[in-house]
């Protein structure tokens, strides 16, 4: 029972002192608030997959009342946006080399034909022969930098975009394929998923980035020597170590979470005990990978390495950017070893689906897991000897 | 009891091709100042880092307080005190702080840590300073500061890695009082040092170099035993005397000293005063005194250089 106290106390003391000395570092005390404040700005407002106004160039050749309302209609989308117009094919695609614009669009000179032909098919008076080249001919081109696959795909969505307006009302217009029926994102706000993934990539980036610098710091500043001389036992200087941080992984999920409600409207439909469950084990798991990465560095510059190292896959893997399910086979394993994977799914099934605790109890378990393995390596990589 | 609280035989220590320590043997007696004396790179660090468990030996064996090392090191912890070359507390704690972290770690109860705090503070005269951080703090002292935290938890056995290289000559006389204190109340220090005022002060003397130890004893042992006699030598040109005198195989060093010359003559010259002048020396000395030998005479017999100098 001693024994127990005895190592109770010897935790708290080295908490006490991490928690004054962090009271000391205004910088990095700073940054605790300013990382998680800044990047959600950044995040929450730049990053769009919805895409949209896309500057295109316009080269109308047929010039007529006609293909200006088509350029109307397309720009009407807001897809696209034509910012330059030109009569000269070599022009538009010079334009898309220098990379001013990302597609150009192309409306030739007979357009009026080729729509009245188009029109008879869109209005279905009769089914046309597959292999009448003259009535299968589209109305018009577009030449698109199909380097980015997320803009070429938006422009070749246009492919598809009905004619029917510029011929009758829009009474006329053909009935979809498919009903679809969005839930839980119905405006399609890219805030709406990326504000909760934000919580695991910024969480990852400072609890990963404190811890793994928390060891190799006592070495580089000499205090190893002193340190490893006392009775101090591997585990409890690990835990010294991460209990200061816990509370500073809450805080900024609450700015995350608190300014992603009110500044872009990120509803919190679950059970805040899931969430907190959820978000502890990840900030456990976090922390144990930082100390583990302490253990193997030497210096803090090398910490900081290896917390990018984890840091960006976190970012790409994780089903933040990309849907998980869109990835190859060895990429989702890899994905599935990173704590930064199984918060975003938990976090994001809490505060989006109205998900319970047993429903995210597989991640929640899982981070813990590693959280547990991780202290435990981290506790039997620390030697306390000098060689 | 008067078993040795350290016993090393054969202690080697390698760093790749380096052999920082080399073969050492080494006893120390309960209640006893030892001192560990030689140049930068000799290896003390490197032996005081064996002794205390936080280097693996190569080869040998070290019992420390009747812990065999490195197998014990975690029980010889709580027993030990030890005092880093490097200022090794944190810089960003103040002094209070610094003391109390050391003493928690420790398990020392909160009262008994506060009593034992202000009782250092005030034996290493570190009130005046008492919530200042350390990183602001003088050389000699963070020195005192190290020394009160090493001893918080009153160890039997105290390891001393250089402590006053930053205290002047009179702090360095309280700081020596305040060992001599420790080995009253029943403790043993080993102290690394490259001061030869310093070396005087132990009850018992290593030299070493380059990872060897050549001479070990009391200082009086040592300098009754050193081998040679010592003749300080006026002359109007020392330059040019010094290297005659270098020159001839009786003569085991000549240092300038100021205006004089000190010669080490082997102690196979019974009257080397007479000797001396016998020589046909160049030009001839205006006077010839015998002088008392001191550590540094014995160091330059033993090792063949001065401390600090390098090796001829
Ligand atoms: N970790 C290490 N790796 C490689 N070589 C080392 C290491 N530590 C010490 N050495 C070498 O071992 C030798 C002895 O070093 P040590 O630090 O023990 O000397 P010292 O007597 O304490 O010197 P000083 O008076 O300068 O403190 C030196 O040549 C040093 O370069
Ligand atoms: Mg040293």
């Amino acid at each position: 029972m001693s024994a127990v106290l005895q190592s109770a106390r010897r935790i708290l003391a080295i908490l006490s002192k991490e928690l004054t000395q962090l009271r000391r570092d205004r910088t990095t005390l700073g940054m605790v608030i300013m990382i998680p404040l800044i990047q959600l700005m950044l995040f929450g407002y730049a990053i769009n997959t919805n895409v949209r106004q896309i500057p295109v160039a316009l080269v109308d050749q047929a010039n007529t009342g006609l293909s200006r309302v088509l350029a109307q209609m397309v720009e009407a989308t807001q897809v696209v946006r034509f910012t330059e117009r030109t009569l000269d094919i070599t022009a538009a695609q010079e334009a898309i080399v220098a990379g001013r614009v990302r597609a150009a669009f192309i409306i030739p000179s007979d357009l009026s034909q080729r729509v009245a032909r188009s029109g008879s098919v869109g209005a279905g008076l009769a089914t046309p022969p597959s292999t009448d080249e003259q009535t299968s001919r589209p109305v018009a081109q577009w030449i698109v930098d199909g380097s980015d696959t997320m803009i070429a795909g938006a422009i070749k969505g246009l492919g598809a975009m009905p004619l029917t307006e510029l011929l009758r009302p829009p009474a006329n217009r053909t009935t979809a394929t498919f009903a679809v029926a969005l839930f839980f994102n119905p405006e399609q706000r890219t805030a709406i998923n990326i504000v909760p993934g934000l919580v695991a990539v910024i969480l990852t980036m400072t609890m990963v980035m404190f811890t793994s610098a928390a060891i190799v710091r006592e070495s580089e500043r000499g205090n190893m020597e002193m340190l490893i001389n006392t009775p101090v036992r591997p585990l409890e200087l690990m835990l010294g170590k991460i209990v200061p941080y816990i509370a500073i992984g809450l805080v900024q999920t609450a700015i995350i979470l608190l300014l992603g409600h009110l500044i872009f409207s990120v509803p919190l439909h679950g059970s805040l005990l899931a969430l907190a469950g959820a978000t502890l084990a990840f900030i456990g798991a976090s922390l144990a990978l930082g100390l583990v990465l302490s253990t193997i560095a030497s210096n803090q510059l090398q910490a900081m390495q290896m917390t990018v190292f984890i840091l960006l896959p976190s970012i790409l893997l994780s089903g933040f950017m990309f849907p998980y399910e869109g990835m190859p086979v060895p990429a989702q394993y890899i994905a599935e070893v990173l704590p930064a994977t199984h918060f975003m799914r938990a976090i994001r099934a809490v505060m989006l689906r109205d998900a319970g605790p047993t429903q995210i109890a597989g991640d929640t378990l899982w981070l813990l897991g590693f959280m547990l393995v991780g202290l435990l390596i981290a506790s039997l990589r620390f030697k306390k000897r000098l060689d | 009891m008067t078993e040795p609280v350290i016993e090393a035989r054969a202690l080697t220590r390698r760093f790749g091709d380096l052999t920082a320590v080399d073969a050492l043997d080494l006893s120390v007696d309960p209640r006893t100042i030892y001192g560990f004396l030689g140049p930068n790179g000799c290896g003390k660090t490197t032996t005081l880092r064996m002794l205390t468990g936080l280097l693996t030996p190569s080869a040998g064996t070290v019992t420390v307080l009747g812990h065999q090392l490195p197998r014990d090191a975690e029980r010889l912890k709580r027993r030990i005190g030890y005092m880093t070359q490097k200022f090794s507390l944190y810089d960003d704690l103040t002094v209070v702080e610094n003391l109390g972290f050391v003493a928690e770690i420790y398990g020392l109860g909160h009262r008994a840590a506060r009593r034992r705090i202000s009782a250092l503070l005030s034996t290493y005269a570190l009130e005046p300073m008492c919530s200042r951080r350390a990183g602001r703090m003088s050389g000699g002292q963070r020195q005192r500061l190290a020394l009160a935290a090493a001893t918080i938890h009153e160890p039997a056995l105290l390891f001393l890695d250089e402590p006053t290289s930053a205290v002047d000559p009179e702090n360095r006389r309280d700081f020596w009082e305040r060992l001599f204190d420790l080995v009253d109340a029943g403790a043993s220090i080993l102290v690394s040092t490259h001061y030869m005022d310093e070396a005087e002060r132990c009850h018992r003397l290593a030299i070493m170099e380059s990872g060897h130890k050549r001479a070990d004893g009391s200082p009086a042992e040592l300098m009754a035993g050193m081998g040679a006699r010592v003749v300080e030598v006026e002359a109007p040109n020392l330059r040019a005397l010094k290297q005659q005198l270098s020159a001839l195989p009786q003569i085991i060093s000549a240092a300038q000293l100021g205006s004089r010359l000190r010669v080490l003559v082997a102690d196979r010259i019974a009257d080397p005063v007479a000797w001396l002048r016998a020589q046909p020396l160049q030009p001839t000395p205006t006077a010839l005194e015998p002088a008392r030998p001191s550590l540094e005479d014995v160091f330059v017999t033993s090792t063949g250089t001065h401390v600090g100098s390098h090796q001829p």
